[in-house]
């Protein structure tokens, strides 16, 4: 793969007192890639997520995110990058303009910019009618494509996504994709988090974590090729296992 | 600072949205006010009083009916010796002792003046004072109705006031102090943590903490709009006890305030320090109901004086932070002092607020590593 690395992670390594969390993790994600961060739970996807969004600092090691090292640049790397977790982000008890204009107002853009921005999200989703309606009042559906733009609406590089599609029906997932494809497409960076093994296919390149170590990142295609196996979901399951219970 | 506004904007919009947190905030002070000050004032009518006539004259008996069917009391009793009243009082009926002594009637005419004690149950302060007062006047009444009559002569009947169990009335209308103490505590450390725990709870923390906000303006951000409504919360039971009751502020008003806003800002840091402690919002409300609302009820003096409590508890007392409060409020309103009298209170507030502070960053490093 070619273009410019916006994410660039060299030999980083996470302890909490003796246990290691990430052990050593060397990747990079070029400019309008999708990357998928696959692996078990608490196979240190979430700590390493955290370190590259500028939550935590690593132990050790060198971290670029969008050109800003994150122990130096911290500050840089937030205005940056977007970011959506798996539970709900936006407020509940505020209309979907409320939340608009928050984010836009935490993000220093200007009322001008946010009335533009704000516009064409909901010329997008198709949510004129939904525009003065609070959150509690929208399926789960909707609130999760909107949850996805808001977190773009500063126009970051890079969109963190973790575990986005978690409890959403199969056909809002489809159209979720399609927007994270129409993301990419535009020149944003996703690094995604999944348990959905199907999810991963979509991928232009996954990462594979278990236990604290990056044990394989490449295409689906090429995975599937060196493992031998027929989906993604069956490379996952051969080498996300527990090294102890492998036989 | 346009970030810091937008985020205030945000959590201005939670509470007005919310009824029960402006019910909270707006409806427990007035209430709370309104049941402390009415419902305890005009309990009065038909208060039991007892009547101990050592004298057994005309003036005497005359004086002492006119009392009993004045309409605001009903005779509980007749007692024969001092060493009755505190049993009448324990009984519970009798609210106040109307003495004459020996010789009432011919002190009157003879020596042109003659004393009759008032002695009231100190221990429920407005009813007591109530009680006396509507005594003196119709005692005063009974003066005027029998000048130069055959009764008195010249003579006139002096009521003393004693007071049972209470002799200074400590706690007459600490009420107000006790109910600013209260709202104030509860709104900021309660509504505080859980405003802050409930980001935690939602998930949203993070995505603020993944923004451009730093965690100070986060923190920040979530304490000022109850900064600003217990501040205007404060003023409002100020002025509702001085146009309702007739309770001003005896001492400086601006020390008043400002000692407020210390108690205020001791209140938002404790909140803080709760929610770094706390992960759901079930949490925060236990610990601030369980850890906050109980000692600030029990053991600031609010209700229960805290001279007659065991040695234990009023040890337990000092690590309450409202204990001290209550007293600076008191002297500042009640008594009328300066800040030479409440200078170690004040300072005891600002070292909790200090001590507060430090832990909290301490915790929310520990979080960020």
């Amino acid at each position: 793969m070619t273009g410019n690395k916006v994410i660039s992670v060299r030999n980083l390594v996470k302890k909490f007192g003796s246990f290691t969390a990430n052990d050593n993790l060397t990747f990079d994600v070029y400019e309008g890639e999708i990357f998928g961060f696959l692996g078990a739970n608490g196979a240190g996807k979430t700590t390493a997520l955290r370190i590259l969004s500028g939550l935590s600092a690593p132990t050790s090691g060198e971290v670029m995110v969008a050109g800003y090292d994150t122990t130096k640049e911290a500050e840089m790397i937030k205005r940056n990058i977007g970011y959506m977790c798996q539970k709900f982000s936006l407020y509940e008890d505020l209309t979907v303009r409320e939340n608009i204009m928050l984010y836009g107002g935490i993000y220093g853009m200007s009322r001008q910019l946010i009335r533009e921005q704000e516009q064409k999200l909901l010329y997008r989703l198709d949510f004129g009618a939904f525009r003065n309606r609070v959150i509690s009042d929208l399926p789960l559906g909707l609130r999760q494509k909107l949850a996805f733009s808001v977190a773009l609406l500063h126009q970051p590089k890079i969109i963190f996504l973790d575990e986005p599609t978690g409890g959403v029906d199969p056909i809002t997932r489809r159209q979720f994709w399609e927007m994270i494809y129409e993301t990419a497409a535009a020149g944003i960076t996703i690094f995604v988090t999944t348990h959905y093994m199907d999810e991963a296919e979509y991928c232009d390149r996954v990462s594979i974590m278990n236990e604290g170590r990056i044990v394989a990142i490449d295409t689906p295609e090429n995975l599937k090729k060196h493992y031998n196996a027929a989906s993604v979901e069956e490379v996952f399951i051969r080498i996300a296992r527990p090294l102890k219970e492998t036989v | 600072m346009k970030r810091f506004v937008a985020f205030v904007r945000k959590e201005f919009l939670h509470i007005f949205r919310d009824i029960r947190t402006l019910i909270i905030i707006f409806g427990i002070p007035v209430a709370q006010i309104l049941i402390f000050g009415f419902v305890v004032r005009t309990d009065i009518k038909n208060a039991g009083v007892a009547i101990m006539d050592l004298s057994q004259d005309d003036v005497s008996r005359k004086l002492a009916d006119k009392i009993i069917s004045s309409g605001f009391f009903l005779n509980s009793g007749y007692l024969s010796s001092y060493n009755e009243i505190e049993t009448e009082f324990r009984k519970g009926d009798t609210r106040a002792v109307i003495v004459f002594g020996e010789n009432f009637g011919r002190n009157l005419i003879r020596e042109g003046k003659a004393v009759m004690n008032i002695i009231a149950d100190g221990s429920d302060p407005n009813a007591a004072t109530l009680i006396t007062n509507y005594t003196m006047a119709i005692v005063r009444d009974f003066n005027i109705e029998i000048a130069g009559s055959a009764f008195s002569g010249s003579g006139v009947i002096v009521p003393e006031v004693k007071m049972f169990y209470n002799p200074n009335l400590e706690s007459h209308f600490m009420f107000v102090p006790g109910v600013i103490t209260l709202i104030l505590i509860l709104i900021c450390a309660l509504m505080t943590s859980v405003t802050i725990s409930r980001e935690k709870e939602f998930g949203t923390m993070e995505v603020l903490l993944v923004s451009p906000l730093r965690p100070v303006q986060i923190i920040l951000g979530k304490v000022t709009p109850y900064f600003l409504l217990s501040f205007i919360n404060v003023i409002l039971i100020l002025l509702m006890s001085w146009i309702v009751f007739d309770l001003p502020v005896k001492g400086s008003l601006l020390l008043l305030l400002a000692e407020t806003m210390l108690y205020i800002l001791m209140s938002l840091s404790l909140g803080i320090l709760i929610s770094t402690i706390s992960d759901t919002m079930q949490q925060a409300i236990f610990i601030s109901f369980l850890g906050l609302m109980l000692p600030t009820i029990i053991l600031s003096g609010f209700i229960f004086p805290l001279e007659n409590m065991h040695q234990v508890y009023n040890l337990v007392s000092m690590i309450v932070p409202p204990r001290y409060f209550i007293i600076i409020i008191k002297n500042i309103m009640i008594k009328g002092t300066g800040l030479m009298f409440v200078w170690k209170e004040t300072l005891a507030i600002l070292l909790m607020t200090v001590l507060f502070i430090s832990i909290s960053i301490h915790k929310f490093r520990l979080r960020l590593e």
